[in-house]
């Protein structure tokens, strides 16, 4: 036991005598968290119209400055011509183009149909997709006051939207619990997966496992200045989270932290799996960095959905921790769910550290080869 | 040259006998490319929901029906409580509670209107809004479609009444999303072997100690950073034309620009990169403090690059920045060749800027490096 206290010390001892790497791994956080906190938005806003109004009456005029009124779309300006749109698409500075036919006011006084054409640029069809909903919902509604305006009372079924726990749609709500999973599971797995390599390396581990401590200490003194520093982190990104960026917290701090921890262990626990595996620095930094960034990212949930996703991606999707303590965060943070609500990614969360536990300690090698 | 060249041999000999990195560097890209370009979309599959139906009646019954149809929305579960529903919407096994009031059929076949709620799951405000929208579309059509059977002739004709709309999505007609994401991709798994296998280069033989065998011989600067720079450039364009050949023959992506005057610009973008890799090198003791900083600047290029979220929605001060991003040029270079078949022309403006950056990086890089220990 002695000997294990002093080894804990001695590893405290060499993170924190570090400074530029002590710095980094509090300051980048932060300043991560901030950066995409206030600059990563999905919603649509303003995106760029320009107009082909062939009729210029008072529908299409009143129908523009609608959509003008609107957040998501800022009217750029008026094209005379059907071949300019290729032009404009081109140099890119435009998302959409609104046609309207000729004698729009007329045909529409007559009860015939006219036309109005949406064109998209499309080679962002996520975007694409988003602003022709949006148009011709504002179409759809503007369409709809007219003929009540026209007629008296039209029975028909109205729609009441409740928007539950994000009445705004404000995506920020979305990004910064998705920020917490991402940058906890990069920290951890990647700086434990490459302060135990380093000790092969540097052909440490020889005196270490010469030394009487067993190889279980040896991995838990190894993490524990980790977990500590890993913690730390997310108490100063939870900060960050209510005063900065205001994210409503309606659930228990304490499960919060409970969780945290939990997902803390996990991602270690990956990260001395790595570590066991792998022979250098080199081969563990591109496995936890390379290997873990892009799928972390796009398959936990943090930006799309994982229900929009293809079947098969949505069970490779079961594999990465991330996702798990994302549901759970969200979860907590925006409807107040208790434990008995998230049991479930919990208990997946804590067999995944089991896991890979297991799996360090079976190719954790005692010896030299 | 001679020295250069066996400098080279030197590196290639590292890479290739290092077994546990070959398939990191040439394996993973491939899988990542393959599988992670699906994931990216935020196309509405089946959407779970709970059904409060006070009425019982053929109408509502009719109407979920319809729901149900749509293959937009699946029904999970029914109550006779409201709050029941919203507990699921808690335990994330439900996305939208549907409330249907007492006397909804009876209001519409008296011609009185009624209403229909949709509690929805914003928590993801994106797919909220596509909820609200796709519902609010089939309670439209059901609400017009009901209402000819029950009310004169002067009404009908009044519904004949209307706007078309027909959207049309040019460049990509089905708004087929692995076409936008495949490119961005590949631009990022290959800034990321540049970046992270340079930035650790120099490092190593520092830690190592190697370093200083390479001080004492006479190799000069630029011949020592050439060899350094050089295989991972190499190796970078190759797993670009890798993965252009997985996007054009696996995934069928038409490629409407020129692929040659995409290498020749991936060959300034690598020397940026690889440049931003070497001055990290530069600048750090050990192999753990150069790969922190490189991921922390690559998650930076990366999220705000405009690979998955547009930078038209950042504010303008991140807009600001993304204009010392190289990825976002090269992602933006790549889709507007690939997808539009935008020529020089087009793109020189931004062929300039990462000109620019490799001016600017690459001599700051060689500059740092000393050969003398301190």
């Amino acid at each position: 036991m002695q000997a294990f206290k002093g080894f804990v010390i001695k590893e405290f001892k060499q993170i924190y005598r570090d400074k530029r790497t002590l710095l980094v791994l509090f300051g980048m956080p932060i300043i991560q968290m901030l950066l995409f906190g206030f600059a990563i938005r999905n919603e649509v806003e303003n995106a760029k119209v320009m107009v082909l109004d062939a009729s210029h009456d008072q529908v299409t005029r009143q129908l523009i400055s609608k959509i003008d009124a609107s957040n998501y779309f800022a009217i750029e300006g008026e094209i005379q011509r059907y071949d300019q749109i290729e032009e404009l698409f081109q140099q890119g500075e435009i998302d959409e183009v609104l046609v309207f036919e000729s004698d729009f006011a007329r045909k529409l006084n007559r009860g015939e149909k006219p036309t109005v054409n949406i064109i998209t640029d499309a080679s962002n069809p996520n975007l694409a997709q988003l602003i022709q909903q949006y148009s011709s919902s504002i179409i759809v509604d503007f369409q709809q006051r007219l003929a009540d305006n026209s007629k008296l009372q039209r029975g028909g079924i109205t729609t009441n939207v409740n928007m539950l726990f994000n009445p705004k749609l404000e995506s920020v709500n979305l990004f910064v619990p998705g920020l917490i999973a991402v940058i906890l599971m990069l920290i951890s797995a990647l700086m434990t997966s490459i302060s135990i390599t380093r000790e092969k390396e540097m052909g440490n581990m020889e005196i270490l496992l010469v030394s009487p401590l067993r190889p279980g200490q040896i991995i838990i003194g190894k993490v524990l200045p980790y977990l500590v520093l890993a913690f730390v982190n997310v108490l100063t990104v939870l900060a960050l989270a209510r005063w900065v960026f205001e994210v409503p917290f309606r659930g228990s701090y304490g499960l919060f932290l409970a969780e945290s921890l939990l997902f803390i262990f996990t991602a270690l626990a990956l990260g001395v799996f790595i570590s066991t595996r792998a022979n250098d620095q080199q081969t563990a930094m591109m496995v936890s960095l390379a290997g873990l960034l892009l799928p972390t990212v796009l398959l936990s949930g943090f930006i799309f959905p994982i229900s929009s996703m293809p079947v098969i991606l949505q069970w490779i999707s079961n594999i990465i921790p991330a996702r798990w303590f994302l549901i759970i965060v969200r979860s907590i943070m925006l409807k107040d769910s208790g434990l008995l609500l998230v049991w479930k990614e919990t208990l997946i969360l804590a067999v995944m550290t089991i896991g890979f536990i297991a799996l360090s300690v079976r190719s954790f090698k005692v010896r030299l080869e | 040259m001679r020295i250069i060249k066996f400098l080279l041999q030197k590196e290639f000999l590292q890479i290739f006998r290092n077994k546990g990195m070959l398939p990191i560097i040439f394996l993973m890209p491939v899988v990542q490319l393959v599988v992670l370009s699906f994931a990216a979309t935020y196309e509405l599959r089946e959407v779970d929901f709970h059904l409060v139906d006070y009425d019982q009646s053929t109408a509502s019954q009719q109407l979920v029906n319809k729901f149900q149809a749509s293959g937009y929305f699946k029904l999970k579960s029914r109550s006779s409580d409201v709050d029941e529903g919203l507990q699921k919407i808690r335990a994330n096994n439900v996305r939208m509670v549907m409330v249907i009031p007492q006397d909804f059929d009876q209001q519409l076949s008296s011609g009185r209107g009624t209403s229909v709620q949709m509690n929805i799951d914003a928590v993801d405000g994106v797919t909220a809004g596509l909820i609200q929208g796709y519902g609010r579309s089939i309670i439209q059509d059901f609400s017009s479609e009901v209402q000819p059977t029950l009310s004169n002739i002067q009404l009908s004709s009044q519904s004949q009444q209307g706007i078309e709309i027909t959207p049309a999505s040019w460049y990509n007609p089905n708004l087929d999303y692995i076409n936008y994401m495949v490119p961005g991709i590949l631009v990022v798994l290959v800034s990321m072997i540049g970046m992270f296998l340079s930035g650790m280069n120099i490092v190593r033989e520092r830690e190592i100690g190697t370093i200083e065998q390479l001080n004492v011989t006479p190799i000069k600067r630029y011949q020592f950073i050439t060899g350094k720079l050089l295989p991972f450039w190499i190796i970078g364009l190759f797993e670009l034309g890798l993965g252009l050949a997985i996007a054009r023959f696996g995934f069928n992506i038409p490629f409407v620009g020129s692929v040659w005057l995409l290498f020749a610009i991936a060959g300034i973008y690598l020397l940026v990169v690889e440049g931003i890799g070497l001055f990290i090198s530069t600048i750090t003791n050990t192999q753990q403090q150069a790969m922190f900083i490189a991921w922390f600047i690559m998650v930076v290029f990366i999220l705000m690059g405009g690979l998955f979220t547009p930078i038209e929605s950042m504010p303008p001060w991140a807009q600001d920045l993304t204009l010392v991003n190289p990825i976002s040029y090269f992602i933006k270079i790549m889709r507007m060749v690939l997808l539009k078949g935008a020529g020089w022309a087009e793109v020189q403006h931004l062929v300039v800027g990462l000109t620019l950056m490799a001016a600017l990086i690459l001599p700051a890089a060689i500059f740092r490096y000393r050969k003398s220990t301190s």
